[in-house]
């Protein structure tokens, strides 16, 4: 595991204010996790290690917690999070090649959900709830109905062109 | 409410708005501004504005896939798909003129008929919608909209006027069965809980919703979240709890947002907390965003997961009835249970008994989707029938292409990874619990998944099987082991290595399964497979025993061969082939080389003379 680094303290007064927020209680875990994982992205081993011991509660129960939840992630996300659909509206309307599509262009597989500039993750999920514009695609909050391949990869391609200005 | 009053109602629940709708909104506001239109923007019930417009947003009509759609009231128009560009005429034709706009009305595919309202379009016509009925058309954001149109009366006819058991005889009486998926009488399960001793109960609301597929319970906590507060509250007294929580799933964060804003609200009005409707008692109630695990949706696993702990479902008995929430009596509904309760006591458990059939009634919402012309959320009486739904309400079923196609009905595939596979024969069957579980399906959370002749149905269930593998808990060997196995025998079968063994240790296993978990999601887990088994038992045989996919969606097996007889040796083929795996002289017929092909069918797409099949 690492060691806390100085230069982390200020990450350590975010958690402070969540946890003061819950009454460090361990059985609000999951809203305290949910609070840390906006202010960070992720949940970092040290963080989910400082959680359990301000709640009174073994590392590996928050562990357990945090991997049993998809929403959860113990890895750093990149700036835009691209969740593709795959429930069964969008299924049957075809989004696996949405998804392939999408995985090429951005060099990424199963495994490898994250490119290495940070800039994007990619992940299925089942359902977004709204399956009336199947099959869907949802960029950070943005819904994005009705997809196609090329319409995906448009998306993209605008968002590594907002960036690369910037 | 005022009849004479003019609103433009924008939807705003999910489809809509990322369709574009709130730039919609902007541009109404802005344009109605610049004209020196009046428009009250705050509802103010005690105000009616003689020559004011209201802009509303709204939750989700159930329309989406023709969204935006704005709504313009009194009148009933309903423009679809408008776009920001479009306001300007819409405020000059309709509002200060009385005119349509025709070029955004619905035109109703087979018919060509263009439809004004709500009122023509079928899609609308044939539902009914009760508890969908103020979605879409009252401001969820307003608790003073929602009390305007009698809401948290019964509420307060329930503290103030009635006792727990009139309340549970009177939800018994009714008949109203959970919505949640498993049909169980909810009087019951209150008064069940209400003759338990101690004084500490709670009540929780599921919104978990996880089934893929089904988007009801978003659209009623986005469109009406004071419904299922109203329910709530009412459930509370019912049984005597002074705690409820409404849990919500993570995806849903407009849903969070509303219910929370609900919630502070109805504390504001003093609906929540201390001293309710001006009596000694309290309810609380608490908004918990659940944090993505599909068995959580069960009764036990999200009682674990409120308490802060991994979400695992446990043995039953003890029922949560008896021990649930920190040890305590507690009831657990869905959504739309609870958003139907305020609506039995407003009207009478005598007149909600009408509706539907004499063992399930009320109404049921559907999330229709999949290959059917009007996607959407509907909601139809039970006993309603499937062909009813597909084509008069659906619209018909499309093709890969959107297209109608009147012969394309394939299956529908109800209740998520819990229920089934129906086909043609069931066309004609009634909707409801029984009639749906007899026949090997389930009403679920109501997934309603229309398939056309291009989808395989063995993928199908490998879809459904690697949904519930994925979600699985993994307390229970059979479920966690299991699932595993009936995935990997469908890749057999998919990918060609299957013979007649596959499909018996299939259904030993599926057996299995079901007898060995623990919980409903291992319980049902092979529902799908056995139904598609069942009723596409040909499709499974031609996969197994022929190494043939009828629909060509399982890429291995999908070795064209030339019928000699046809080919004429045109070599149109020889040219297409990626890989050079045909062969053959000019004129003459030609042959595929099985151990080149690739199987993607280029070949056969380029064949003038049909010559290649597989
Ligand atoms: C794996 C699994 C997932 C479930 N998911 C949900 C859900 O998302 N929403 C829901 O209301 N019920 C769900 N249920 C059913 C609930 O456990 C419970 O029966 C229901 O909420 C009771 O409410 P009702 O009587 O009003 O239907 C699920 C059950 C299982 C086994
Ligand atoms: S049946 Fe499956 S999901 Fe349910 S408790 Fe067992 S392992 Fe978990
Ligand atoms: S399916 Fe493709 S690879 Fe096979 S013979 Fe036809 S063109 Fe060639
Ligand atoms: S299945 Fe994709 S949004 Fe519901
Ligand atoms: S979101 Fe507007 S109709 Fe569904």
């Amino acid at each position: 595991m690492s060691k806390v680094k100085n230069t982390e303290i200020p990450k350590f007064k975010k958690v402070c204010e969540i946890l003061a927020r819950y009454n460090n209680d361990s059985s609000k875990l999951i809203p305290i996790l949910q609070a840390v994982q906006d202010e960070y992205r992720y949940l970092p081993e040290e963080i989910m290690t400082f959680i359990a011991t301000s709640v009174k509660i073994p590392p590996a129960s928050v562990y357990g917690v945090a991997t049993f939840y998809a929403h959860f992630s113990l890895e750093p996300k990149g700036k835009y999070i691209v969740k593709l659909c795959d429930g069964t509206a969008c299924h049957v309307k075809n989004s696996i090649p949405i998804l392939e599509a999408i995985r090429e262009n951005l060099n990424l597989n199963e495994k490898t959900k994250t490119t290495p500039d940070m800039l994007f993750t990619v992940e299925t999920v089942s359902c977004l709830g709204a399956c009336g514009l199947a099959p869907v695609v949802v960029i950070n909050d943005d819904v994005h109905g009705q997809m196609t391949p090329e319409k995906a990869l448009a998306l993209l391609e605008d968002i590594k062109r907002k960036e690369s200005v910037q | 409410m005022n009849n004479a009053e003019r609103r433009i109602i924008i939807c705003a629940g999910t489809g809509c708005v990322a369709n574009g709708s709130l730039k919609v909104y902007e541009e109404f506001k802005r344009i109605l501004g610049e004209k020196n239109i009046p428009v009250t923007l705050e509802f103010k019930k005690e105000e009616h504005n003689h020559d004011g417009i209201r802009i509303s947003k709204s939750g989700c009509q159930g329309f989406c896939q023709m969204g935006p759609l704005v709504t313009i009231m009194p009148q009933e128009i309903l423009y679809t798909k408008v776009k920001p560009e479009d306001v300007n005429e819409i405020i000059d034709t309709t509002i200060i003129g009385a005119g349509i706009v025709d070029r955004l009305l619905y035109v109703e595919p087979a018919t060509k008929k263009h439809c004004t309202g709500p009122n023509d379009i079928p899609f609308y016509q044939r539902q009914s919608r009760t508890v969908l009925k103020e979605c879409g058309f009252i401001d969820p954001e307003s608790i003073d909209e929602y009390m305007s149109h009698g809401g948290y009366e019964q509420a307060n006819r329930a503290f103030t006027k009635l006792s727990a058991k009139d309340i549970c005889d009177e939800i018994s009486f009714s008949g109203l069965r959970g919505r949640g998926g498993g049909g169980f009488p909810t009087g019951k399960k209150w008064e069940l809980t209400r003759v338990q001793p101690g004084p500490k109960k709670y009540v929780i609301c599921n919104g978990d919703e996880g089934d893929p597929g089904a988007f009801m319970d978003r659209s009623v906590m986005e469109g009406n979240p004071h419904s299922v507060i109203e329910g709530v509250i009412i459930a509370c007294k019912a049984i005597g709890a002074d705690q409820s929580y409404i849990y919500v799933r993570a995806e849903y964060p407009l849903a969070v947002q509303r219910m929370r804003k609900a919630v502070q609200d109805a504390y504001e009005r003093g609906i929540l907390g201390k001293g309710v409707f001006g009596t000694v008692n309290k309810i609380d109630c608490e908004v918990m965003e659940g944090a993505g695990a599909f068995v959580c949706g069960e009764e036990t696993a999200l009682i674990a997961s409120i308490t802060g702990k991994r979400g695992m479902p446990s043995p039953k008995p003890p029922f949560p009835a008896q021990k649930g929430l920190w040890d305590k009596p507690t009831v657990i509904n869905n959504v739309e249970t609870l958003a139907t309760v305020p609506l039995i006591m407003k009207n009478g458990a005598a007149a909600f008994k009408k509706i539907g059939t004499e063992k399930s009634p009320g109404t049921k919402t559907f999330a229709l989707t999949g290959h059917v012309s009007n996607t959407g959320l509907i909601e139809v009486p039970f006993g309603a029938t499937l062909r009813e739904v597909v084509h008069n309400i659906g619209g018909g079923v499309t093709d890969d292409k959107g297209n109608i196609t009147p012969e394309g009905f394939k299956a529908v595939q109800i209740g998520g990874p819990s229920g089934g596979c129906l086909t043609k024969e069931h066309l004609d069957l009634s909707l409801d619990f029984d009639s749906l579980r007899s026949v090997g399906a389930m009403v679920g959370s109501g997934g309603l998944v229309v398939m056309n002749h291009q989808t395989c149905m063995v993928q199908i269930a490998r879809f459904f099987m690697q949904f519930t593998q994925n979600e699985s808990c993994g307390k229970c060997v059979l479920c966690r082991e299991g699932t595993q196995q009936m995935l990997a025998l469908l890749d057999d079968i998919i990918e060609g290595r299957a013979t007649g063994e596959t499909l018996k240790l299939l259904e030993t296993l599926a057996w299995a399964v079901q007898k060995g978990s623990l919980c409903g999601l291992g319980k049902t887990a092979p529902n799908p497979i056995l139904s598609t088994m069942k009723n596409f038992r040909a499709e499974y045989e031609a996969h197994v025993f022929q190494k043939r996919c009828p629909t060509r969606r399982c890429k291995a097996l999908c070795l064209p061969v030339i019928d000699a007889a046809k080919c004429k040796g045109c070599t149109a083929c020889v040219k297409q082939c990626p890989v050079g795996a045909i062969t053959g002289e000019r004129k003459m017929p030609h042959v595929i080389d099985a151990s080149k092909c690739i199987k993607c069918g280029a070949c056969i797409k380029v064949c003038k003379f049909n010559a290649i099949g597989i």
